[in-house]
């Protein structure tokens, strides 16, 4: 191919691909190849670029033109207007999405600031090229070359990233506990299990950008002394799993896995590993027990996976966005990223937006930025007239924010203050035409089905919850059920065996302490003031 | 018992991978399926049986011939999931967890699908579906019983 | 060591203690259910919950270890609260019908709900999943009484490499089973009982036998003999408050006689029989180029374990009857004769300390007296219950003896209920058979102890024999896939399907602890020690049998009444 002057962009996400996007893209290469333009543009098939309200996307570059909602008629137009007769096809445009130039630095949209995200949408990540194109494997390559384990290990806890995962400790810390075991051999784990509802930012980060998660675990390796990797990736995931085995694949015929790296003398090989369906694979030492071939039920702790993790060695496991940071961080400097973010909480948080807002989707924004913001700002409010009732944050584990809350800004230290957390980054926002006390019977319906019923009061408590909750919504209540409920809650968070346990009382408390006058309505009055709850419809038969 | 032959048993795979290579094998993971595979791997029958009672994905019972997993979890509730999921059932006849008579449909409840953005969604199979409403999923429903009565004409 | 403090007292333990551990220095006893000495600390049931300075949840006592100044708190309205909601929940699904439950008195859950008082239950009663079978003959399970403390698993699982149970399912629905929900006669279950042993409730039990033998002793047309095992007499005195260790012979006698037993038997005589035959047997083995290593034959599970397994190694097992059995075939015989009853009308009961030879004595092959040798196996529990029943508390009688014949024994036959001692009595026989010389050293040190395989060697007329004992299923699995490799130069091995041996039976008092272990074995040893006659071959009864009725060891006769044939079984029918 002679230097296209134009490359057309089509994300092939599982949205896009629900909608159509094979076909749409079949028809553009056939029409490509009916008007002779087949050598001077390129078809590049990215991951998401993070709105998924719009369907079947086309993106033109340079131009810097979207076209959305297509199906394969609308193609020939395009190429005819467009492409050869340089007019913009008006009617096929989407507006709402701004798309950044070229290979950006730091890709910046209206209060979003994408440096997880900077290629995802904009790269083939099927194609390592592409990456290498961005300024990827750049930093592995410094560090490999010229910098000491010690020096890597120094600049990411220096950054003073926190986990993406969830619980948001601090990444360097992490791996030196790992680095200064001695063992035969040392592990990195990539937790890709993703299974928070409201959460698919590790899904949309491996599809669209696989590279920079291997390229953070080949630092990670390097840094702690490991020398194999895996990515745990969820099972329902088949299009992360198989463009991350493509990755893989890649990265090891370009020398940059395998024995010997770029002639540094750090050897690194990295394999997938597939979940089986359990949310409780994401708490990472029941991960590890899933990667060992059993059910996926936590560990004691301590010893913690740095210590003896994966068939009992040193073992660093690290969120699909944690690591993603870590080859801008190594290439950019500790100071570079600290300049995003709070002094206490630096860097950018990836969150999928979800629920009752205008533009749902995936966004990439700096800690510290307030719910309104993201909510009203970024996700453009709530639809069809309705009021904000309430937001959650952190995915289903996460804390209640009512709307007295929507100012406090979006970082580890700040939400926890008012019992919430970043968690996963899920932002599920709850407009008024939904009953709380119908939601957290949902919540407690996902506990339920995802405890591993290791221990006492998870298991039979889940299941109690559910009951509980089932008589409120069906009418059924007592008084003294919102009691029970209480004490369950708080005796779970206290002596639950792991996070699951101790964190489904989250959002149970949390929408206890902000509208318990709607959950006495339901136990005392039989009532339910937004309708949604059967018991109406039982009242009014 | 009926022989059984698993393919993808040679290599040194990791356990739960090979229950899944041996269930889109099978079908599911029978007695005969999982007792194989305790000759292999070493491992007691019953520990077998525990993980695959274990993961959602796997299934010790026959399933139809499309596994649909309806996502029920908030993002997807507060979008309109319950009617979708109510139509579904109507329509099909069966409550979640259960098979059609025709062997084609198992409905199930799955957790968060990764696809929240367009909630309310559905898997079918390896095909997924978003922004569902009532009509679209039984829509899509009928496309899955057309596409098999041609097959069969 | 650590200094920690429990409840405002200082203690000094070592680095790697528990919680637990500490407390129990500090003389706080914190209540467990799921914990049990013997196996690794999993933390399910969150009921050892206490509070740790500086740390924001409740920490579990079991699988907690201190750390040096660590301040704990065992009791507080927070631990108070906790405890009680999971106590609440465990309760809230489990029948409690201790009135008719098999552990009503020795039941860890009903102990511990008597020591925290939960008051009304807020929760309506929900069944667990799995229905409950008796199909084995010999353990039984009722699922719905089940705590889900995972012993039972952990012990099938990593003492016993069986692997015949485990966890189901998840969440709420978890529950504990069979692959498949099959009978635990069909998935390789050796019926050793060790998880009966470690069930906190009543959700594991011998399937019992008692009914079957007052039916017996209130028959005036039947005589009813009974044999009691090595172990069962220096456990059998835990039942009626006395210290474990504590040596009851000739009590237990003396109850059993008042039960209304026609004669009180020792399976020990017959323990002293095996040696006999089993001893030729391994003198001839070695002489004639046998198979060998030769593997002991009297522990049921044991036998089960190898033909499930390992049905390739079978001609290595010896093809001595277990004591019980011989005694079961020479009671309807031997004895029948010389006491002239009619041997269908004699009802032989043992009290064992297993639960699998409630299997073994119902074996079809196991009828070489023309009747079904042994018509029914009792527990050291089930003997026990039926003497309270009776109103005889075993502790306050006076000692008896006895009866003749079948009730004169060495102090080779008593230590048959330790592990090792098989190979001890054996090797004792062994010695002065081909040697001809006197044994000097009785004790033979190397082959006692608690570690899971011990070898010896020991000097035979130039011979060098060498010797290996095992004990629990996971090592005798060890030592199996020795010889499958070829690795394994032993001659003689012997194996006991239970940790410690039969004196941690399946059959034996609630509850057996690494310390309560210790503590039968010495009482078997003292047994042994004080006896006047501490080799087989002595046993001037035995030499009776040979000269009246059986001729020669592994003579004709001796082969069709004592000995047997082993059958390859598949792991899962
Ligand atoms: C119930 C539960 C589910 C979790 N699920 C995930 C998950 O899906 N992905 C993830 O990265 N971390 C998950 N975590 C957090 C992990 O245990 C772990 O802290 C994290 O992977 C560490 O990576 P990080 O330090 O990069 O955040 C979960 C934790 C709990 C308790
Ligand atoms: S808290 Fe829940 S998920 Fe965690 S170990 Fe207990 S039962 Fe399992
Ligand atoms: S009854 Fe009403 S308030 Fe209660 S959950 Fe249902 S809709 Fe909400
Ligand atoms: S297991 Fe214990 S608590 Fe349960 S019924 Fe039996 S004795 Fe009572
Ligand atoms: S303890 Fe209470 S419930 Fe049990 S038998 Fe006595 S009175 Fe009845
Ligand atoms: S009796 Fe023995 S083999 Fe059978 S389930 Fe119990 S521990 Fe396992
Ligand atoms: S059967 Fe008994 S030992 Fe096994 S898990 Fe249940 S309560 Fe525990
Ligand atoms: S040790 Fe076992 S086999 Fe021997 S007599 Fe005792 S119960 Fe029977
Ligand atoms: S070791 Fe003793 S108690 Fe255990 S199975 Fe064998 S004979 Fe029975
Ligand atoms: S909640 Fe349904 S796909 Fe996420
Ligand atoms: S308290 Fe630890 S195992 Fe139960
Ligand atoms: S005894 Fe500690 S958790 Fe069960």
């Amino acid at each position: 191919m002679r230097n296209p002057s134009r490359h057309l962009l089509i994300p092939m996400d599982p949205y896009t691909l629900a909608k159509g996007a094979e076909r749409v893209k079949n028809a553009l290469e056939k029409a490509l190849a009916l008007s002779k333009l087949t050598d001077r543009v390129r078809v590049v098939e990215t991951g998401t670029i993070g709105h998924h309200e719009h369907g079947v996307l086309l993106i033109i570059y340079p131009d810097g033109v979207v076209y959305g909602d297509l199906t394969p008629d609308d193609v020939p137009q395009i190429v005819q207007e467009h492409l050869q007769g340089g007019r913009v096809v008006e009617r096929l445009v989407v507006r709402d999405i701004k798309i950044p130039p070229f290979h950006p630095q730091v890709y910046r949209a209206e209060k979003q600031v994408r440096l997880v995200l900077r290629n995802v949408g904009l790269i083939d990540p099927e194609n390592i090229e592409d990456y290498i194109a961005n300024e990827g494997y750049e930093a592995a390559a410094r560090a490999l070359t010229s910098m000491t384990p010690q020096q890597v290990l120094e600049t990411v806890k220096e950054s003073g990233i926190q986990g993406r995962g969830g619980a948001g400790f601090p990444t360097g810390v992490k791996w030196s506990f790992a680095a200064r075991e001695k063992a035969p051999q040392k592990y990195i784990v990539c937790n890709a299990d993703e299974g928070e509802p409201g959460t698919f930012k590790d899904r949309l980060i491996l599809e669209g950008d696989p590279h920079s998660v291997l390229e953070g675990m080949l630092l990670a390796g390097y840094a702690v002394g490991a020398t194999k990797g895996y990515v745990y990736v969820r099972g329902e995931y088949r299009m992360s799993i198989a463009r991350m085995r493509k990755a893989i694949d890649q990265a090891r015929s370009k020398g940059l896995l395998g024995d010997n790296i770029l002639g540094s003398g750090f050897s690194f090989d990295m394999e997938v590993r597939e979940g089986a369906g359990a949310y409780i694979c994401g708490e990472e030492t029941a991960l590890l027990e899933s990667m060992e071939g059993k059910r996926g039920e936590p560990r004691n702790k301590p010893p913690f996976p740095p210590q003896a993790g994966l068939w009992g060695m040193p073992t660093v496991v690290n969120n699909v966005e944690t690591l993603a940071n870590i080859p801008l961080i190594v290439k950019n400097g500790a100071a570079w990223y600290r300049s995003f973010g709070t002094p206490t909480c630096p860097g950018t948080k990836v969150f999928t937006l979800v629920g009752n807002v205008v533009l749902p989707g995936l966004i990439e924004v700096p800690m510290g930025i307030t719910l309104r913001e993201v909510i009203f700002d970024i996700g453009r409010g709530i639809p069809k007239g309705r009021n904000f009732l309430f937001a959650q944050t952190g995915g289903t584990t996460g804390g209640i924010l009512a709307a007295g809350e929507l100012d406090v800004p979006m970082a580890y230290d700040t939400l926890r203050q008012v019992g919430s957390g970043l968690g996963s980054g899920a932002l599920l926002v709850v407009d008024d035409s939904n009953c709380v006390v119908d939601l957290v019977q949902n919540f407690v319906e996902f506990f339920n089905h995802e405890s591993c019923g290791k221990c006492t009061l998870c298991r039979e408590g889940t299941g109690r919850l559910l009951e509980l909750l089932n008589r409120l919504t069906s009418g059924q209540a007592e008084a003294r059920d919102i009691d029970l409920i209480r004490r369950l809650a708080v005796n779970m968070k206290r002596a639950a065996f792991c996070g699951l346990g101790q964190a489904a009382p989250t959002p149970i408390l949390g929408a206890l302490d902000r509208f318990e006058e709607i959950f006495r309505e339901h136990a005392e009055a039989h009532y339910c003031r937004s309708g949604v709850c059967p018991m109406n419809a039982q009242k009014a038969a | 018992m009926a022989t059984i032959d698993l393919k993808t048993a040679e290599a040194e795979i990791p356990v739960i991978e090979l229950l899944k290579k041996a269930q889109e094998e099978h079908g599911y993971l029978s007695p005969e399926v999982l007792k194989v595979i305790a000759a292999r791997t070493g491992q007691p029958l019953s520990k077998l049986y525990g993980i695959a009672t274990f993961y959602s994905l796997l299934t010790t019972r026959p399933k139809g011939k499309y596994r649909i997993l309806f996502c029920k979890n908030a993002p997807c509730h507060v979008r309109g999931a319950k009617r979708v999921l109510e139509a579904i059932v109507s329509y099909l006849g069966v409550e979640p967890g259960e098979t059609t008579k025709d062997g084609l449909f198992t409905l199930e409840l799955t957790s968060c699908l990764g696809l929240c953005a367009v909630a309310p969604t559905m898997m079918i199979g390896e095909d997924l579906y978003g922004n569902l409403t009532p009509q679209k999923a039984i829509a899509i429903l009928e496309d899955y019983r057309a596409r098999e009565r041609s097959e069969h004409a | 060591m650590a200094t920690v403090i429990v409840d405002g007292i200082q203690v000094e333990v070592p680095d790697n203690a528990t919680i637990l551990e500490a407390a129990k220095l500090a003389k706080k006893e914190i209540p467990t259910l799921c914990y049990h000495p013997d196996l690794p600390a999993i933390g399910a049931c969150r009921i050892c919950v206490v509070e740790v300075e500086g740390e924001p949840l409740l920490k579990t006592a079991c699988n907690t270890n201190v750390r040096d100044g660590m301040r704990i708190r065992t009791i507080s309205p927070a631990i108070r609260e906790a405890r009680q909601t999971a106590l609440e929940l465990i309760l809230s699904r489990h029948p409690q019908k201790c009135n008719e439950c098999v552990r009503n008195g020795t039941c860890e859950l009903q102990a511990l709900a008597s020591r925290i008082h939960v008051g009304e239950i807020s929760f309506p009663y929900r069944q667990r999943p799995g229905s409950p079978d008796v199909s084995s003959g010999a353990v039984g399970r009722d699922p719905s009484k089940c705590v889900l403390c995972r012993r039972c698993v952990q012990v099938c699982e990593v003492i016993q490499s069986v692997g015949a149970i485990a966890v189901q399912g998840r969440g709420y629905d978890a529950w504990i089973d069979t692959p498949f929900s099959r009978a635990l006669s069909e998935v390789g279950c050796v019926y050793c009982g060790q998880c009966v042993d470690r069930c906190p409730v009543g959700a594991l039990f011998e399937v019992s036998h008692v009914e079957r033998v007052w039916r017996a002793l209130q028959d005036p047309e039947i005589h009813v003999v009974v044999q009691t095992a090595p172990a069962v007499r220096a456990a059998i005195g835990e039942e009626f408050g006395l210290p474990p260790g504590t040596l009851v012979t000739g009590q237990m006698v003396a109850a059993l006689r008042r039960l209304g037993f026609d004669k009180v038997f020792d399976t020990d005589f017959t323990a002293d029989l095996t040696i006999m035959e089993e001893g030729h047997e391994l003198i001839g083995r070695l002489r004639d180029g046998g198979v060998l290593p030769m593997l002991t034959s009297c522990s049921p599970g044991w036998i089960n374990f190898i033909e499930h397994f390992y049905p390739d190694l079978l001609p290595h097992l010896s093809s001595c009857k277990s004591p019980q059995q011989m005694f079961g075939a020479l009671a309807k015989t031997y004895y029948a004769q010389k006491a002239g009853i009619d041997p269908s009308k004699i009802f032989v009961v043992s009290v064992m300390p297993c639960t699998a030879k409630k299997a073994e004595a119902a074996r079809p092959e196991m009828k070489d007296s023309g009747y079904q040798d042994v018509d029914a196996v009792l527990t050291t529990r089930e003997a026990a219950r039926m003497m309270k029943e009776a109103g005889i508390d075993l502790s306050k009688l006076e000692p008896e003896d006895y009866d003749l014949p079948l009730g004169v024994s060495t102090g080779a036959g008593v230590i048959f209920g330790v592990t090792g001692g098989v190979m001890e009595a054996a090797l004792r026989t062994v010695y002065e058979v081909v040697t001809g010389k006197k044994l000097e050293k009785i004790d033979i040190l190397p082959v006692r102890g608690m570690e899971g395989i011990r070898e010896a060697e020991i000097e035979l007329d130039g011979l060098r024999v060498r010797a290996a004992v095992a004990h629990g299923l996971a090592n005798a699995r060890k030592l199996m896939d020795k010889i499958v490799s070829g690795q394994a130069d032993y001659h003689f091995i012997e194996i006991m399907a239970c940790p410690g041996g039969c004196l941690s039976g399946g059959g034996q008092p609630y509850p057996t602890t690494p310390e309560i272990r210790q503590k039968r074995a010495q009482a078997l040893y003292e047994a042994d020690r004080l006896l006047p006659l501490r080799k087989s071959h002595e046993n001037p009864v035995i030499q009776e049998l040979y000269r009246e009725f059986l001729g020669k060891p592994n003579s004709h006769k001796a082969h069709e009444l004592l000995h047997t044939h082993y059958t390859p079984k598949p792991v899962y029918g």
